[in-house]
């Protein structure tokens, strides 16, 4: 493929996850959605020029803003946006929501909504392909805060100390929860600041640009397999709604977020294929195509059955059952 | 010839052995197990026999342990952690309590946990408040978790293969008080499925369900309470999850009769659940209060004089016994 296709591919993509979060958010305020939701608008470059520089076997860990995360593995934004209106097609069949959006079809082994908690799992997970000798890589995707929590640093020691495939990805937006970073930080860049003090490499790159992206976790995944260990790369990227559901970031200063707003990841990956010479047409014509797409994705999650009262005792053991006595 | 015997101690790392020899998927993890053989000297052998490659020396880093173990469940492979105290479960709670008993469940089955969290667990041994803990439990407070505590160095080794073998996580709970204990050797092939009691003494008065260090407790009991004319079962319950209530309910069926001897602590301890489902679903096959028999309310003091007044003691069992018996 030509880098003009490459980068349609990951336009297409990020496209496919803001109209998911737009729907989400939508069908929110439609009362179709329920508990909260964190969504990734604006995050989209990060998923995207991460998961094309991956291979299809790695492995992904993600938070529970981790829309973006499903999708880029390849999770139907059918059954995402299904998960989220608790239906019966819903990714983890109405048992996960929002914040838990798991596609382990396409390796990406779950989002989870303790802090910092995925970091050593997917350190696990890196020990694992190391043991079987695969030659896949783990990523964690993390935000800022996740990088005062004590299995940030748990994680990033054993993984540097036993040499393992493993990226961690900060998606540093800047706020933890409704927190500047900077004020609770000792740190000027949360992650990569602290990388150096575990022996790792990091790179600091434009979490809005997907090819900068790509390029960075490329660089460290092939570090990885190479058996030279963790990188940590820290994407800097900003959210384009609040915290979560209840957050209207009104403590985000007006010309930050006009600078940021600016610098939306689809208007960058739309520049770089202006500049490669893809005919606006094209474009407008992906735009639309992905609009229908995600239009009859949410008709048919709407349609769907809502979750099955049954699954409430499924999946809890291996055996598929949840009997705990005899 | 003279009966083989192994140690309970020994039992833990032959237990292990056995199922790395048989599952090549089979590692383990943890602080002090590899080149020093484990600070009680329950991983010895192992490292000689299996190599870095198979059991892994980490940091004192009990979330990087867990967590790591859990993520290579994930992904293939049978991780067998150590904690080395159960106190220090608590540093690594969130993910007994929030990652691996819930992570199949809430991704509608995508994923699967195959692995052991060993821990040594309880007291007698004057090691104070955060070393001497009986946490079983804490485990038994979220749904998720199978959890398996052994009495015998036979029951250790044949629970860890059901355990290492088992698709869904494990705590395994070893007791400090019991590592010097002896007992048979089982033969090569044993295995003791999960959530299967034992009537360890049959008796016809009343029934002792006990687990790990309170087994011997109740036998010890049980012989006391013979020589005063009453008759006591013993129910070894081996685990907590999956628990065997139909044993239970089957001894108390023959003894109408019920003290359930834990060394956790009264307050949230494992008898409270055997108790409300006895009383639930066996009220009319009692006789008499279902008495429990527990840790005191207070943290494990560390003089051995204050130590036997808060954990049972075969005293303590007797004597709640012959106050039962007299209903």
């Amino acid at each position: 493929m030509s880098d003009a296709d490459d980068l349609l591919a990951m336009y297409r993509q990020m496209a496919v996850i803001r109209r998911t979060e737009k729907a989400a958010y939508d069908l929110f305020l439609a009362g179709l959605v329920k508990g909260t939701t964190h969504l990734a608008t604006g995050h989209e470059a990060v998923a995207v020029g991460a998961s094309a520089a991956l291979r299809a076997d790695d492995y992904v860990f993600a938070t529970y803003r981790g829309h973006h995360h499903a999708i880029a593995r390849g999770a139907p934004p059918e059954a995402c946006i299904a998960e989220l209106m608790q239906k019966s097609t819903g990714l983890c069949k109405g048992k996960g929501g929002s914040m838990h959006l798991t596609y382990a079809a396409g390796g990406m082994l779950g989002s989870y909504a303790i802090v910092g908690a995925h970091l050593p799992m997917a350190v696990g997970a890196a020990w694992s392909a190391k043991q079987r000798g695969t030659g896949q890589v783990a990523v964690a995707f993390f935000g800022d805060g996740a990088t005062n929590i004590g299995a940030f640093h748990e994680a990033l020691n054993l993984a540097a100390v036993w040499r393992l495939p493993v990226v961690f990805v900060c998606e540093n937006n800047l706020y933890m929860e409704y927190t500047p970073i900077g004020a609770v930080t000792a740190a000027d860049h949360p992650a990569a600041d602290r990388a150096p003090a575990y022996r790792l490499p990091a790179d600091i790159v434009d979490g809005n640009d997907a090819v900068l992206v790509r390029e960075a976790v490329d660089k460290a995944a092939q570090r990885a397999r190479a058996g030279d260990g963790p990188t940590v790369v820290e994407a800097e990227t900003y959210r384009h709604y609040g915290h979560s559901r209840t957050d209207p970031a009104k403590y985000r200063p007006a010309d930050e977020v006009e600078l940021w707003m600016k610098h939306d990841p689809i208007d960058v990956a739309r520049a770089r294929l202006e500049a490669l010479g893809v005919p606006a047409d094209r474009i407008r014509q992906l735009d639309e195509q992905v609009a229908a797409e995600i239009a009859a994705a949410v008709d048919a999650a709407k349609a769907a059955p809502a979750a099955d009262v049954a699954e409430a005792f499924t999946d809890m053991w291996a055996d598929g059952g949840a009997q705990w006595r005899r | 010839m003279a009966e083989v015997t192994i140690s309970y101690r020994e039992a833990v790392a032959a237990g292990i052995a056995r199922e790395m020899r048989r599952d090549p998927s089979v590692v383990c993890l943890g602080e002090d197990i590899g080149a020093a053989e484990g600070v009680f000297k329950t991983t010895v052998g192992l490292f000689k026999e299996f190599g870095a490659e198979r059991v892994w020396d980490t940091p004192i880093s009990e979330q990087a342990i867990v967590g790591a173990a859990m993520g290579a469940a994930m992904t293939g492979m049978r991780p067998v952690a150590e904690i080395m105290f159960s106190d220090f479960l608590a540093c690594c709670w969130d993910y007994l309590a929030n990652e691996i008993p819930k992570v199949r469940y809430m991704t509608g089955g995508q994923v699967t946990v195959p692995l052991v969290i060993r821990t040594a667990n309880g007291g007698g041994l004057g090691f104070g408040a955060q070393h001497s803990q009986a946490v079983e439990n804490w485990a038994l407070t979220v749904p998720g978790l199978k959890i398996a505590a052994p009495s015998t160095p036979a029951d250790v080794i044949g629970l860890m293969a059901s355990a290492i073998r088992s698709d869904d996580p494990v705590v395994f709970f070893e007791h400090k008080g019991l590592f010097a204990s002896k007992g048979p050797m089982p033969p090569e092939d044993h295995v003791v499925e999960l959530g299967r009691a034992a009537v360890v003494r049959e008796g016809t008065d009343v029934t002792l369900v006990a687990l790990a260090s309170t087994v011997p407790t109740a036998l010890t009991a049980a012989e006391r309470l013979a020589a005063d004319g009453i008759s006591a079962e013993v129910v070894d319950l081996r685990c907590l999850i999956p628990m065997d209530v139909t044993t239970v309910m089957e001894s108390v069926g023959r003894t109408s009769r019920l003290v359930i001897v834990e060394e956790n602590p009264y307050q949230g301890g494992w008898g409270g659940t055997v108790a409300s489902i006895v009383v639930d679903e066996g009220f009319e096959l009692l006789d008499a209060p279902v008495r429990r028999v527990a840790s005191a309310n207070v943290p494990l003091p560390f003089a051995d004089a204050l130590e036997d007044e808060v954990i049972p003691t075969a005293d303590k069992v007797v004597a709640v016994v012959r106050g039962v018996a007299g209903y």
